[in-house]
């Protein structure tokens, strides 16, 4: 290990390792950000859920985008797997349908990045309590 | 590719006790056996203070806090959570007065009014690793300090803070920190007194098992402030786990360049040593633990002169806390108007407490100075386990004093402490409710004095005993009504001449009962009675003949065959036999057995 000289070479230790810690600071705040659900029970996996999922995780953060990844289960929308539910903060969530990898960066490019809604939006139809 | 999801286990010692090492195997052995093991990564955390219902496991990114988890419930984790996506039901924790399950820890009544600064890190990073703690801004206080900050800043910085030694005195350490600095001398030392002796407080074992490394960087801070350039900690030997974790940080600060020769390219040398006590309560004193660290006899001498001007070596000398020290980095990094902000008029900041005793959430919390003993008790403590009665809550160790129900609502700081006769001590809180018998309080604290006793000076060494001994006289019903006036007396001697800090605050355990549970007292000598049914030689068992039905049971049970009656008919109990073990009226479903 090189010792750290600086101020300067300790903040730059200190922002890599925040990146990689950060998925625990983010989950103790999760309303202040934004919140993205894929559904991953047995039909989303099969249908690809599993790499719908790694291109969020690995896109956002070059877009500069803050938000949580989680998993879920079965929302019901099997006919549209893999499906995600995205929580903006202060908003009511919206879940989409068919998520691919490219309709993936269509969602970031346009609903997160600029709040502009996609096709295949999927109508909540149940109340959770 | 960095890690999707982060298992956080408990590496503290009370959850390692519950076998929390090896949960943490199982957990990985499970990822690897489903080829998870670069997807979620297993974090030994420090303790999370939910001591109560450990081991805990928490789940990130959905915050899912799990308790009392088991090394065979690893599989269902990482299976249904990891895996599936569905939270297992049966692991999170119930909320016992709503009955609902609560998920994540923001809506546990526990952590709501908890404000963790001292604490910040416990239960969030390996403590293991130096790199976790440099992302939560770990060793940037001192990069400040050494690149931006006058020492004379940096000490001012601390006064204006209002920060106080959280080890009992509180003492402003801004303060002490300048008197130190001020004597001149070729060598002067920094000192962490890590020898938490208290019965019932382990804060400062939970913040080094958690992040030793906001010590060594206080340390250093310190060190600059007052132009040491040696630290020692002061850790008692029966801290196995704090030792080895402290041990490793200051290996690793020392490779990182955050300790040593240079440290970040400035001319600070700052060096840090372990030494070793054998867990004596007076080495916590600070001048019977530097008499300690020097090899001699762990005995205090008065002061003046104080460690600031003639310490360890003869040399200046700076003790302080772990738990003071924890919270300097944040202060230098928050700057210290935001400190002063929190808390009351004059005491600053935050206090880690121990809950301890009858309540239903035993563990480790952290709140802002001016929360009320109730906010502690009821509201994060969960109440009095079994929906008993709250009788008295024991602050401030053996130099502290009980506290009752006309003092729930007073805020918690050190000097209203002090004004209700008890003291803010290291922040031991061992409740105790109706079945606690006062008397019997007082004496368990006389007994540890005692025990514990250096033996320098007379008030303490045998004050103290004649003390016990008049207790424990009343306990077995042969004290009479003067004693009580001894005991007041004799308390007001040592009181006023015991040599140290330890000596003198060792009779208001007594003095605060006697005030509080006159009639308690009484009730021992005068009608020869315990009201809370503790004292054994003053009870005597007795069945109702009304309520009994003859069941039999509590004649099965008894050990010693004491209980007689026929079948279907009330029994009675032979007490010329009856060594009042109390297992007959454990057993009685019709409530036929009373004590008294």
């Amino acid at each position: 290990m090189e010792k750290i000289k600086s101020l300067a070479d300790l903040k730059k230790i200190r922002d890599n390792v925040q990146t990689k810690i950060d998925l625990r600071e983010k989950s103790e705040h999760p309303e202040s950000l934004i919140q993205i659900r894929v559904a991953m029970a047995t039909c989303g996996i099969a249908a690809g859920s599993k790499e719908t999922m790694n291109y969020f995780l690995n896109h956002l953060e070059e877009n500069g985008i803050e938000a949580v990844v989680t998993q879920t289960g079965c929302m019901g929308y099997c006919f549209a797997e893999p499906t995600v539910e995205i929580t903006k903060p202060g908003k009511e969530p919206i879940v989409f349908g068919h998520v691919n990898c490219e309709k993936a960066e269509e969602i970031i490019q346009k609903y997160l990045k600029h709040d502009e809604l996609v096709e295949g939006i999927i109508p909540v139809n149940y109340q959770s309590i | 590719m960095s890690y999707k999801m982060h298992i956080l286990v408990c590496g503290g010692t009370g959850c390692r006790a519950s076998a929390s090492k090896s949960i943490i195997c199982r957990l990985e052995e499970c990822l690897k056996d489903r080829a998870l093991e670069d997807e979620v990564q297993v974090i030994a955390t420090g303790c999370f203070g939910f001591c109560e219902k450990g081991p805990i496991v928490k789940i990130m990114p959905d915050n899912t806090f799990y308790v009392q988890v088991k090394p065979e419930d690893a599989d269902e984790i990482i299976d249904e959570h990891i895996i599936k996506g569905r939270k297992v039901e049966r692991l999170l924790y119930k909320d016992p007065e709503k009955k609902a399950t609560v998920t994540d820890s923001k809506h546990m009544e526990f952590y709501k009014k908890q404000l963790r600064i001292a604490l910040r890190n416990c239960g969030f990073i390996d403590p293991e690793n130096i790199e976790e703690c440099i992302g939560r801004d770990g060793y940037t206080a001192l990069a400040k300090c050494l690149t931006e900050m006058t020492p004379e800043e940096v000490i001012d910085e601390i006064k204006r803070s209002g920060l106080r030694g959280r080890g009992g005195g509180g003492f402003p350490t801004g303060l002490k920190w300048e008197f130190a600095r001020k004597y001149q001398s070729d060598q002067k030392y920094v000192v962490c007194n890590a020898d938490e002796g208290d019965p019932g407080a382990f804060m400062d074992r939970s913040i080094m098992e958690g992040d030793p490394h906001s010590v060594i960087e206080a340390m250093a801070i310190c060190g600059y402030s007052i132009g040491a350039s040696k630290g020692l900690v002061y850790i008692r030997a029966e801290y196995p786990l704090a030792i080895e974790r402290l041990r490793i940080a200051i290996e690793q600060a020392e490779q990182y360049g955050l300790l040593g020769d240079h440290i970040l390219g400035s001319d600070f040398n700052f060096h840090i040593e372990i030494r070793y006590g054998a867990g004596a309560f007076v080495c916590g004193e600070e001048t019977a633990l530097i008499h300690s660290m020097e090899g001699h006899r762990g005995e205090p001498t008065t002061k003046p002169p104080f460690p600031a001007e003639s310490g360890y070596l003869q040399k200046p000398t700076n003790v302080n806390n772990v738990e003071t020290l924890a919270n300097v980095p944040v202060i230098l990094n928050k700057g210290a108007e935001w400190f002063a902000s929190i808390g009351t008029e004059r005491s600053k900041g935050t206090k880690v407490f121990a809950l301890a005793g009858k309540i239903n959430n035993v563990g480790l919390i952290e709140v802002p100075m001016g929360t009320t003993l109730r906010e502690v008790i009821y509201e994060i403590g969960g109440g009095i386990k079994n929906g008993k009665k709250f009788k008295a809550v024991q602050t401030g160790g053996p130099s502290g004093g009980c506290l009752t129900e006309k003092h729930l609502d007073t805020p918690i700081d050190f000097d209203n402490l002090l004004a209700a006769g008890s003291m803010m001590g290291s922040g031991g809180m061992i409740v105790m409710d109706e079945d606690d018998c006062m008397v019997a309080v007082a004496k368990f604290y006389l007994e540890f004095i005692v025990e514990e006793s250096c033996g320098k000076c007379s008030p303490c060494r045998i004050g103290n005993k004649r003390l016990l001994e008049i207790l424990t006289r009343i306990t077995e019903g042969k004290g009479t009504m003067e004693d009580l006036e001894h005991l007041r007396n004799l308390s007001h001697v040592i009181k006023d001449t015991a040599l140290c800090g330890l000596g003198q605050t060792s009779p208001n355990p007594v003095l605060s009962t006697l005030e509080n549970f006159y009639d308690e007292y009484v009730a021992h000598i005068r009608d020869h009675k315990c009201p809370a049914g503790k004292c054994k030689a003053l009870l005597s068992y007795r069945i109702d003949p009304q309520l009994c039905v003859g069941c039999t049971l509590c004649a099965r049970n008894c050990p010693v065959d004491a209980i007689i009656g026929e079948r279907k008919e009330a029994h009675f109990i032979d007490t010329t036999k009856c060594i009042k073990c109390g297992t007959c009226k454990d057993k009685c479903k019709f409530n036929a057995i009373s004590a008294g």
